[in-house]
C-alpha cells in the first residue's frame, strides 16, 4: 500500500528525479551547453575575455587564436565576446518569438478544432490566408510599422510563424478527438470540458514540444533574415542574426564570422531539440 | 549453385529441405536468436503448418525461406535447399529468380500488401511480365483472368479492372494468392492468410489453399490458430519463443500432443471445448475450478430486463450520397446476469449498434431503454450521471488508453465517484488489479510498456471499476493470441459470476460467441437474421445465413481422417 501511496502522491516529483538520475550522456552534454548559453545571456561579463564593443582596427579580421578564441571581425572586435554578448538578445528573440507564435497558434488552433462547423471554417480560412503570405513579408510589415528593436522582432517573427503551428495544432486536436481514449472517457461520463483538459489538449500538444525546440532555432534564423534586410536590431548590437549579416561581406576572407555565429544558433537549437525529445520520450513512457 | 549432393533416397523427393535453420539479429554480445534449430522437409502435395503465437519466430522462419529475413538478420543452416539447389548465400538477383518462380508467398494483410493505386489485374500481371512469362498483351490479360478465376474471384473480368479497396477482404486475399500462384511456383508459403478475414471468407480461402495442395503444390501454412491449420496440415511444427516445441504429423499432434504447450494451444480453441468451460491453464484466477459449470442455471425469464432496444435504425451517407441503413430495425433485450452474443461479419452493423447502446451515437429511429428508463432519448447532460452503469471493452485496448497515463491513473479515473477518500480509491484499484490477475508492480507502467494480454486485462479492470450493470464487449479478443484469448475469455466468465455483470458480447468469431453467450443474435446487413438460446442457434439454425456461418467456422479436426464437412459440423457442436 505504501508503494502505491508514494507512487501516486509524489509522482511528478519522483518522475523528475528519475529523469535527472538517468540522463544519457548526450542529454547531459546538451544541458551543459544550454547552461552556458543561459549564463552568457544573464551575465555575459563572466564569460567575456574582451570588451565586445572595443574597436581595434590593427587586429581586424584575425583568424581564431589564443588571444581571440573565435577571431575578430572587420573592426577588430573580439568575436567570442560578441557571441557571448549577443546570446541575451538572440535567446530572447528565439524563445520569445516561439512562445508568442505558439500562444497565437494555440488560441486559433484549439478554438477551430473544438468549435467545429462554421466557426471552424472561418478560423481555418483566416489561418490559411495568413499562411499564404510569406513569413518574411508578414514580419517585414510588422517591423516597418513598429521600427526595429528586439521586441518588434519577437512580435514580427512570432506572428509570421504562427499560422503553420495553428494548422498543426488544429490537425492534432482533431486527430486526438477521434481516439479511443477520448471515447472511453466519454463512456465514463466525464464532461467534455474535462476530457479536453485532461486528454485532448495534452496529447495534441505532445508532438509540438519537438516542433517548438526546432522553432526556437528557426526564429533566430528568421531574425537574422530581417537583420540582412536591415530591419534587425540596430548595428552595434551583437545579436547572432546581426553577426551573421555583418559577416556576410567578409565571408571569403574570414569564414569564422559566418561559421561561428551559425554554430552558436545550431548548438543552441540542437541542444534544445535533444532535450525536448528526451523529455517527450520519458513522459510518454517510451523508455 | 548446385551442391551436387548424393542423389535421392527412394522416398518422394524433397522439394524443400531445411536443416537446423537459425536466424538471429545483431552481432556479438547483442546477438539475439529469434529462430533456433528448426528442421523440416517438404514434399509436393503436402502441407506443413507452422503454428505459434506472436514472437514465436514463425514469420521470420517463413521470410528466411524466401531470402527476405532482412538486412540485419543472420541466417544460418546446415542445409537449406530447394530441389537440390542450395539456397544459402544466394545473391539478391538469384533470390529474385526463386521468389515467385519457385516459391510463392502470401502475406497476411491483403489490403496493405496490394498497391492501393494499381488495378488488381495489373498487380497480378506484374510478376508475369517481370519474369517474362508472357509474350503479348492479350496473353497477359487472359492469364490474369484465368488466375482470378482459378482462385474463385467472382466476375474476374470486372475485378481485374478494379482497385484493391473496391474488393472485399476475402477477394483481396484471393487476388493476393492469385499473384503468388501466377508463375506456377512449386511451393506456396502463406503467412496468416486468413487472420484478417470474416469466417465465410476465411473458409473460402482455406478451401482454396487446400485445392492448391491437391493440385500438387507444396504448402507452408503459418498461423497462430490451430483450428485454421487443422484441416489442411499434414505435418505440424509448433513453435514458441524461437524454439520448436513439438513437431510431428498432424494426426498425432491434434489427437495426442506430447508437449504441454501444444496441449495448451489445443485447449485454448473454444470450438474444441464444451461451452463455458475453462480454456486456459492459468493459475491467475483465484478459484480455478470455479467456472467449470457451463451456464447450468440458464437465466430464467423472471430476471429483470436491463437493456431494451426497440427497432433501432441508424443511417449513414453512403459513397454515392444516398442514406444507407447500417442498422435497420433491430430490437433485443438483455436481462440482468446474462450474456448476449451478437455475431456478424464486417459491415453487419454490430459495432454501430454497440455505439447506440452506449449512447455514443443517437439512433435515427427507435430507442434504447436502460433499467426500465429512457436512455438514448435523454440529453447528454442527463445521461452523464448514469453513464458509468454501462462500460465498454474495445478490440484495441492500446488505442483506448491515454498513452501518457499510467495503469494506476487509468483505473483510478474510472472508479465511481462515490469512492471518496484517496485511501479507499487506492484499495479499490489494487483489488481490481488483483481481480483481473495483474500484479501491483504494473501500477506505474504506461500502456505501451504492457503486453497485449496485460493491456486487455487493464481494459477489463477499467470496465468493471465503476461497478457497471452492463459491459459492452466489442470484439474484445479478436486481436489477441489464442492462449491470451483463452485467458481473457476465462476472466470474463469469472467476473460475470463474481461481480454480477451482464455482457453484450460482440464478435465475428462464432466459436468465441458460442463459448461465452447465453443467448445469441446473428446480424446481417443491419438486420437480425436469427436469435435465440445459444445451443438452440448452433444446433438448429433457422436462417440460411446462420447455417453458412456455422459451416464456415474453423474447427479443430482432431481425427484427421474425417474431412467431410457435415461430420465436422456434428463434432464441433457435440
Amino acid at each position: 500500500m505504501s508503494m502505491f501511496a508514494e507512487a501516486t502522491v509524489s509522482r511528478p516529483l519522483k518522475e523528475v528525479l528519475a529523469i535527472v538520475r538517468h540522463f544519457p550522456f548526450r542529454v547531459a552534454a546538451c544541458l551543459i551547453i544550454i547552461g552556458l548559453f543561459a549564463l552568457a545571456a544573464l551575465a555575459p561579463k563572466v564569460l567575456q575575455t574582451h570588451d565586445p564593443l572595443a574597436i581595434d582596427l590593427r587586429s581586424s579580421l584575425q583568424s581564431p587564436s589564443f588571444d581571440h578564441w573565435f577571431g575578430t571581425d572587420q573592426l577588430g572586435r573580439d568575436l567570442y565576446s560578441r557571441v557571448v554578448e549577443g546570446a541575451g538578445q538572440s535567446l530572447a528573440i528565439g524563445l520569445g518569438a516561439t512562445a508568442l507564435s505558439m500562444s497565437i497558434a494555440i488560441v486559433f488552433g484549439v478554438a477551430a478544432a473544438l468549435s467545429g462547423g462554421v466557426c471552424d471554417s472561418v478560423l481555418s480560412r483566416i489561418v490559411d490566408v495568413l499562411f499564404a503570405i510569406p513569413t518574411l513579408l508578414l514580419a517585414l510589415v510588422v517591423v516597418s510599422v513598429f521600427g526595429p528593436s528586439v521586441l518588434t522582432e519577437v512580435i514580427a517573427v512570432g506572428i509570421g510563424t504562427a499560422p503553420g503551428y495553428a494548422r498543426m495544432i488544429r490537425g492534432q486536436m482533431l486527430a486526438v478527438k477521434e481516439t479511443g481514449y477520448v471515447e472511453a472517457a466519454k463512456v465514463l461520463g466525464h464532461p467534455f470540458s474535462r476530457i479536453v483538459r485532461r486528454h485532448i489538449l495534452p496529447n495534441a500538444m505532445n508532438p509540438l514540444t519537438a516542433m517548438m525546440t526546432i522553432g526556437v532555432g528557426q526564429a533566430i534564423i528568421w531574425a537574422s533574415g530581417l537583420a540582412f534586410l536591415g530591419l534587425g536590431v540596430a548595428p552595434p548590437a551583437a545579436e547572432w542574426g546581426a553577426l551573421l549579416n555583418a559577416g556576410r561581406n567578409y565571408v571569403i576572407y574570414a569564414w569564422w564570422l559566418e561559421i561561428i555565429p551559425g554554430l552558436a544558433v545550431t548548438a543552441f537549437a540542437l541542444s534544445l531539440t535533444i532535450i525536448g525529445r528526451h523529455l517527450q520520450d520519458r513522459l510518454e513512457g517510451k523508455k | 549453385m548446385s551442391q551436387g549432393r548424393p542423389q535421392p533416397v527412394p522416398q518422394p523427393p524433397d522439394l524443400l529441405t531445411v536443416d537446423s535453420l537459425r536466424v538471429s539479429f545483431g552481432r556479438g554480445i547483442h546477438e539475439k536468436a529469434v529462430v533456433r534449430n528448426i528442421s523440416f522437409s517438404l514434399q509436393p502435395g503436402r502441407c506443413l503448418a507452422i503454428v505459434g503465437e506472436s514472437g514465436s519466430g514463425k514469420s521470420v522462419t517463413a521470410r528466411a525461406l524466401i531470402g527476405l529475413a532482412g538486412r540485419y538478420a543472420n541466417v544460418h543452416a546446415r542445409q537449406l535447399s530447394l530441389g537440390g539447389t542450395d539456397l544459402m548465400g544466394l545473391s539478391d538477383r538469384a533470390w529474385r529468380r526463386i521468389r515467385g518462380n519457385e516459391i510463392g508467398f502470401v502475406l497476411q494483410d491483403a489490403l496493405v500488401s496490394l498497391d492501393p493505386l494499381r488495378r488488381v489485374g495489373k498487380e497480378i500481371g506484374e510478376c508475369l511480365l517481370l519474369h517474362g512469362a508472357v509474350s503479348s498483351r492479350e496473353e497477359l490479360a487472359q492469364r490474369v483472368i484465368a488466375l482470378l478465376k482459378l482462385v474463385g474471384v467472382p466476375d474476374p473480368e470486372i475485378k481485374a479492372e478494379q482497385l484493391p479497396h473496391q474488393l472485399s477482404g476475402g477477394q483481396r486475399q484471393r487476388a493476393l494468392i492469385a499473384s503468388a500462384l501466377a508463375l506456377d511456383p512449386r511451393i506456396l508459403i502463406a503467412d496468416e492468410p486468413t487472420t484478417a478475414l470474416d469466417v465465410t471468407a476465411q473458409a473460402h480461402v482455406l478451401s482454396l489453399l487446400e485445392e492448391t495442395k491437391a493440385r500438387g503444390k507444396a504448402l507452408i501454412l503459418i498461423s497462430h490458430d490451430l483450428a485454421v491449420v487443422s484441416r489442411a496440415a499434414d505435418e505440424v511444427i509448433v513453435m514458441r519463443g524461437g524454439d520448436v516445441v513439438e513437431r510431428g504429423n498432424a494426426v498425432q499432434i491434434f489427437k495426442d500432443p506430447r508437449h504441454p504447450y501444444t496441449q495448451q494451444l489445443l485447449d485454448a480453441v473454444p470450438s474444441g471445448r464444451p461451452r463455458g468451460s475453462r480454456l486456459s491453464p492459468s493459475t491467475i484466477l483465484r478459484s480455478p475450478a470455479r467456472h467449470t459449470q457451463p451456464a447450468a442455471q440458464s437465466p430464467p425469464k423472471s430476471r429483470p430486463i436491463l437493456l431494451e432496444a426497440t427497432s433501432l435504425v441508424k443511417r449513414f451517407k453512403g459513397p454515392d450520397g444516398t442514406l444507407q441503413a447500417a442498422v435497420d430495425g433491430v430490437s433485443f433485450e438483455l436481462r440482468s446476469g446474462e450474456t448476449l452474443g451478437i455475431v456478424g461479419e464486417s459491415g453487419s452493423g454490430k459495432s454501430t449498434m454497440a455505439r447506440m447502446v452506449l449512447a455514443l451515437e443517437d439512433p435515427d429511429e427507435g430507442a434504447v431503454q436502460f433499467a426500465g428508463r429512457p436512455w438514448t432519448a435523454l440529453a447528454e447532460r442527463e445521461r452523464r450521471g448514469r453513464r458509468r452503469s454501462l462500460s465498454i471493452i474495445y478490440q484495441d485496448p492500446l488505442g483506448s488508453f491515454d498513452p501518457r497515463w499510467t495503469v494506476g491513473r487509468i483505473i483510478t479515473d474510472s472508479l465511481s465517484s462515490d469512492v471518496e477518500t484517496r485511501r479507499k480509491r487506492q484499495e479499490r484499484v489494487l483489488e481490481l488489479l488483483d481481480l483481473v490477475g495483474l500484479s501491483e508492480a504494473l501500477l506505474d507502467r504506461r500502456p505501451l510498456e504492457l503486453s497485449g494480454g496485460q493491456r486487455q486485462r487493464v481494459a477489463i479492470a477499467r470496465a468493471i471499476a465503476p461497478n457497471p450493470a452492463v459491459i459492452v464487449c466489442d470484439e474484445p479478443v479478436s486481436a489477441l493470441d489464442v492462449s491470451i484469448q483463452a485467458q481473457v475469455l476465462d476472466l470474463l466468465g469469472y467476473l460475470k459470476d463474481h461481480v454480477g455483470v451482464s455482457y453484450l458480447f460482440i464478435s465475428h468469431d462464432l466459436s468465441v460467441v458460442r463459448h461465452i453467450s447465453d443467448r445469441v443474435i446473428v446480424m446481417r446487413r443491419g438486420r437480425i437474421v436469427d436469435s435465440g438460446a445459444t445451443e438452440e442457434i448452433f444446433r438448429n439454425p433457422q436462417s440460411e445465413y446462420t447455417k453458412s456461418l456455422i459451416a464456415a467456422m474453423p474447427r479443430l479436426v482432431r481425427d484427421h481422417q474425417i474431412r467431410h464437412p457435415a461430420t465436422i459440423l456434428e463434432e464441433g457442436i457435440a
